[in-house]
């Protein structure tokens, strides 16, 4: 690539031919203020806040959309770019919203700090008519408050070119101008899949997951109640940041010992629903290879991306695995199993889960999700009426931050704690599910295992690892050449499908996750989620694994207990009602 | 929205797209065809269209909100466009507005009851030399007074 | 003297294939076929011809750098989506003349080598897309358009397309998402049109009035061309005269003809006293009584801290109130404002919020300052000519009634009665 020299702020930057003026002023030390400009989505030059002086040119021009040209004179700090700056992000305030003491985005909304970086003091436009909005509180996992929303299109821009599903878009013109959903009928009412991925975009409070915080307090403290907490795997490298601790910090001992002073009578851990997963999910696949059924196989513990191929290729459903998510299966058998292990009556017991996901708000609220009621109808003689959920409540690793915050604990001052027993029991193949790649690769330590009887010398897997759009691998098990692949984002997984739409695909089985990175980026995660801070947290879930004692699934002793005490064993007509699901067709609005 | 007038937009909207070198820019005409046909933008021709042109969908309502041409609540029959821009503004736009209001008992952006008349009020509509001036769907009317329009109007509500 | 209405203004002349025939025969796109391309480039570069839609762009250069870039198929367009307040003209031409406009296009495509070619047209000139739509049938079926234009290797096809309301499809990058299909948002420059255009190929965009120069320098040449009018801008212009004016129309003059004469000698003379003149329409800064000498070209009316556009004259005579002009006009821009940059978007909205508390006396004097640094700001941020250009006249109001201005806020007073200020 050739090299070019321009000058910033008095200062020669050598840079690649083909890069920004805003890249090439990350390399000159210079973070160069701006909104609609986003590392993962295409230019779109709108905000205007990262215009820049350069000689000879007549006008301030956006850094984010000019290229860098041999020697070009920048300047990004004079009076008259400082005055432009301020000025536009003043006009962005006469719009919004003047409630920074209530929002949830307080702590780091980017409008908020860019107003107190630009030395903004006084708002001038005092008399400024503000907007009167309708907010969208259609959807089950995210709220959409166009009263705050900036018009920087990152969400427009995310859902379409990251997700490739594009259920917003600007709509009308001048002031008018809105993203809504195709006319404007609710985002429940959409293709919207849910996967929050709009969340992690947004620079302000517009876009948000819908709260279950105030119920979960409510359980709390019902003396009746038996509260569980879950928490996936993605949410101990992630949590920590909430507490100002380093991005990827890795704390799953404070972590269970501030859910422990919240309240919850038991603290679990979904990683021991992702080694029953695992157990099942293996096994389905041994079975669908040896009767010839529907290949590739596909992954089944997104939600995101479940709804993403019940909207657009419901037609190929056959191909996903039956397996519920393990979020899913954790509360099926905590109401069940665990329940008759403790003889609590299950309408008593509460199962609240900690994701790192907003779709599993959706999730727990599918119409199929209330196996452990159909289990006890007839055993307790229950109505259709006293229907109960699996999983109650679904808090993003956000929202457990914040109960822990309201709760004045002192996380990073905590001692480590471990999980409760036997629910809170996992292998390292549990924690893996958190990062892409992972459900792959704990699937194939145990199928490994299981289809040859050898044991399996070389467990990590890392041709499946790292965020690459699309892995591939191939492992052989007893002479047969297994061909195996990893998506992660939804463009990756229409890649995938169009593939089996035109029976091109070659793969016996595929892992797709709808947020990039894995669940360790979903839409519930702390802000920023960025491709360094996935790369981190990713890191610290592969350290945990490796030292965990136990790394293959299907040696969890409490899974083991499981099956001998309870199901019997995998696939079995016990497991089959209570861990594996259907899909549905989703219309296409 | 008949089921007859449908299939007969759905056969022209082949013959557009066939007609210009590229697919994607078939869409406004395609819009400006509807516009004309139904008198606005309705949601199924909308949903046709996106998968006609391989668009997706949000992008092509998106598409119809942006311009003011296109509608997507049903207009009347006779479409005015009153010009309130610099010039007409000066020659007593204002006035010709408030008359045309007051002699359909609509305000601007609404349809008569009767789903005859729409008022629109406008940009320049470039007949600045005959302002103030207005269009009721093709026809220019310029040079307006108070009497001329309520003589016009007169003679489209006699039809 | 006359070139584009020379035609027009014979009282027998119709928009048919007849009348021109008889009248042009398309004499300049034969003898263009005879020529080479740079030397056509060479004549309308002599001419100094300058785009005649507001930009006031040199068209040789235009078209010199489309012809240059080498990446096909390229494009010619033609930009009939005219709709500057006060402008009125290429609507004459386009119903009265419209095949000047297509042989012009058709020169323009023979040299840059382009193969496919659009008029782009305001939805609201039905009319004129009417007559249109039947020349480029009649210059079709003469053989004029299609495949190897009278046996040259050249073929050359127009398509006319509809704009569907909105003024700020007239930006050339504008009209070129909009012909694309999309909605009419601008793109950042550079890269120019001549090299990333229509479908990111070379297009050469013109103005109708631009265009419509076109055969005549290559029939009687550049140099004939560049003689006339003012050295700066070369040629006639059309002026646009509307407002408080007795004879309001199109004026076809010599580009030195002086803004006094415009409006005394040819116009009629005002309708009331003079009190502002906005002679490029709602997008360029006022002139005073005192600048009515003012040479109506691009580089002198710029001169004088106002911008000739599109030639969009309009007179406003001392009944008026300054600041309900501005507030009608900001009206305008935020109504037609595409919504894509914040600066546009939101400081118009701003503006006019002001204009309107200033109306209603709720405004201080700061908020003129305020004004005046949105205007800045606009100007040096916006994505796009529109943001660029919409706070120039209420700048400039400011800068030269700032009295009257003040009035309204302290005094809470509207001297000539239009605001509701006291009340």
């Amino acid at each position: 690539m050739k090299k070019i020299t321009l000058t910033i702020d008095g200062k020669k930057v050598e840079v690649e031919k083909g890069v920004t003026i805003l890249e090439a002023a990350k390399k000159a030390k210079i973070n160069i203020p701006h909104l609609c400009y986003h590392e993962n989505l295409s230019i779109y030059g709108a905000c205007r806040v990262c215009v820049v002086e350069i000689k000879g040119r007549k006008r301030l021009e956006p850094s984010c959309a000019t290229l860098a040209e041999e020697g070009m004179e920048v300047r990004t700090n004079t009076s008259r770019v400082r005055r432009a700056r301020k000025l536009i992000v003043e006009l962005l305030l006469a719009t919004h919203p003047e409630d920074c003491f209530t929002c949830e985005r307080s702590e780091d909304c980017e409008l908020r700090k860019l107003a107190y970086e630009l030395g903004i003091r006084d708002l001038r436009f005092k008399k400024a008519r503000k907007y009167h909005y309708e907010v969208d509180f259609s959807s089950p996992a995210i709220i959409r408050d166009p009263n705050k929303c900036i018009l920087c299109s990152r969400c427009v821009r995310v859902c379409s070119e990251i997700q490739g599903v594009g259920a917003i878009e600007f709509a009308n013109r001048s002031d008018k101008t809105q993203v809504l959903t195709f006319f404007n009928e609710g985002i429940n009412n959409s293709e919207c899949v849910t996967c929050g991925q709009c969340i992690l975009s947004c620079p302000t409070g517009a876009l948000r997951e819908k709260t279950e915080i105030d119920k979960v307090w409510q359980v709390l403290s019902d003396s009746e109640k038996f509260v569980i907490v879950q928490t996936a795997p993605a949410v101990r490298s992630a949590i920590g940041e909430e507490f100002a601790m380093g991005a990827g910090s890795l704390v799953t001992g404070k972590m269970a010992s501030a859910l422990r002073r919240l309240g919850f009578d038991k603290t679990f851990d979904t990683q021991f629903g992702a080694d029953l997963t695992i157990m099942e999910e293996a096994y389905e696949l041994i079975e669908r290879i040896k009767n010839k059924g529907a290949l590739p196989i596909i992954t089944s513990c997104s939600p995101g991306w479940i709804k993403y191929l019940e909207h657009f290729y419901p037609e190929l459903r056959s191909h996903l695995s039956t397996c519920k998510s393990p979020q899913q299966m954790f509360g099926a058998i905590a109401k069940t199993y665990y329940a008759q292990k403790l003889n609590i009556d299950p309408r008593n017991l509460v199962v609240i889960s900690i994701m790192p996901c907003t779709a599993k708000k959706f999730e727990a609220r599918r119409p199929e999700m209330c196996s452990a009621f159909y289990y006890w109808k007839e055993k307790l003689g229950l109505k259709e009426e006293d229907k109960f959920f699996d999983v109650d409540f679904v808090l993003t690793t956000r929202e457990a931050a914040r109960m822990i915050k309201e709760a004045g604990i002192d996380f990073v001052n905590l001692e480590e704690e471990d999980f409760d027993e036997p629910l809170g029991i996992s292998t390292g193949a549990g924690v893996i599910f958190g990062a892409t790649g992972g459900v792959m690769e704990a699937a194939l330590r145990t199928a490994y295992e299981v289809v040859t009887g050898k044991t399996l010398e070389r467990i990590d897997f890392e041709e499946v690892r790292g965020m690459e759009k699309i892995k591939k691998a191939e492992i052989v098990l007893d002479g047969m050449k297994l061909k195996v692949a990893v998506t992660h984002s939804l463009s990756g997984a229409r890649i995938i499908l169009e593939e089996i739409k035109q029976k091109k695909s070659s793969y016996h089985f595929i892992e797709v996750m709808a947020c990039p990175g894995g669940c360790l980026g979903g839409g519930g995660q702390p802000l920023p989620t960025n491709d360094e801070v996935r790369r981190l947290r990713a890191k610290s879930l592969y350290i945990e694994d490796k030292n965990k004692h136990l790394r293959k699934s299907h040696q969890n002793p409490a899974i083991k207990k499981l099956y001998e005490e309870f199901l019997g064993k995998p696939l079995s007509s016990l497991s089959h009602h209570l861990l594996h699901t259907s899909y549905v067709e989703r219309g296409r609005y | 929205m008949k089921e007859r007038e449908s299939e007969e937009y759905k056969n022209r909207c082949e013959e557009i797209i066939n007609f210009y070198p590229d697919k994607r820019q078939a869409l406004l005409p395609l819009l400006h065809l509807a516009q004309q046909k139904f008198g606005y933008i309705p949601k199924e021709i909308t949903l046709y269209l996106a998968e006609k042109l391989q668009l997706p969908k949000v992008k092509a309502w998106s598409t119809v909100t942006f311009y003011s041409m296109f509608s997507l609540k049903k207009q009347g029959k006779y479409v005015i466009r009153v010009c309130n821009s610099l010039s007409c503004y000066l020659k007593g736009a204002k006035r010709i507005i408030e008359i045309i209001k007051e002699e359909l008992g609509i305000k601007e952006g609404q349809t008569t009851k009767d789903k005859r008349f729409t008022l629109e009020v406008t940009s320049c509509l470039g007949l600045c030399d005959i302002s103030p001036a207005m269009m009721i769907n093709e026809k220019v009317y310029g040079n307006l007074t108070p009497q001329k329009v309520r003589k016009i109007l007169l003679k489209y509500k006699k039809e | 003297m006359k070139i584009l209405f020379k035609r027009i203004e014979k009282p027998d002349y119709k928009p048919d294939i007849k009348s021109y025939l008889k009248n042009s025969d398309f004499k300049a796109l034969k003898k263009a076929l005879r020529m080479k391309p740079e030397d056509i480039l060479n004549e309308i570069k002599k001419s100094g011809l300058v785009g005649r839609g507001g930009a006031g762009f040199p068209t040789g250069l235009k078209w010199e750098s489309a012809y240059k870039t080498q990446d096909f198929p390229k494009y010619v367009v033609c930009n009939a989506d005219e709709g500057e307040p006060g402008t009125f003209k290429d609507r004459i031409i386009l119903e009265k003349d419209p095949h000047s406009i297509i042989e012009a296009m058709i020169i323009c495509a023979y040299t840059i080598k382009a193969k496919c070619g659009f008029i782009y047209i305001r939805g609201e000139y039905f009319k004129a897309y009417e007559v249109l739509k039947k020349a480029i049938k009649e210059v079709e079926a003469y053989g004029f358009l299609g495949e190897n234009i009278l046996d040259s290797n050249f073929s050359f096809k127009i398509f006319l397309y509809k704009g569907a309301g909105s003024y700020v499809c007239g930006e050339e990058t504008a009209l070129l998402d909009s012909l694309e299909g999309r909605k009419g948002q601008s793109r950042i420059k550079p890269p120019f049109p001549t090299f990333v255009g229509f479908k990111n190929k070379p297009t050469v965009l013109n103005n109708v009035e631009t265009l419509a120069n076109i055969p005549h320098i290559i029939l009687k040449g550049g140099e004939w061309f560049s003689k006339i009018g003012s050295k700066n801008s070369p040629g006639t212009k059309l002026y646009c005269l509307s407002g408080d004016i007795k004879k309001p129309g199109v004026y076809e003059l010599p580009t030195n003809v002086t803004l006094r004469d415009l409006i005394y000698k040819y116009a009629g003379g005002p309708k009331g006293k003079i009190k502002v003149i906005l002679p490029g329409g709602v997008s360029s800064p006022v002139l005073l009584k005192k600048d009515l000498d003012v040479i109506m070209d691009y580089k002198e009316v710029e001169k004088k801290g106002s911008m000739l556009g599109s030639g969009a004259v309009i007179v406003i005579n001392e009944k008026r109130c300054i600041v309900d002009i501005n507030k009608r006009i900001l009206d305008f821009f935020n109504y037609e404002s595409c919504g894509r940059c914040a600066p546009c978007r939101e400081g118009i909205k701003r503006a006019k919020e002001i204009l309107e508390f200033i109306s209603e006396a709720k405004a201080d004097l700061s908020d003129l300052e305020l004004l005046k640094e949105l205007q800045e700001v606009l100007f040096d941020t916006s994505r796009c000519g529109l943001g660029q250009a919409a706070l120039n006249c209420v700048r400039s109001s400011i800068d030269k009634f700032y009295e009257e201005f003040k009035e309204h806020i302290v005094e809470k007073r509207c001297k000539v009665g239009v605001c509701r200020v006291g009340r």
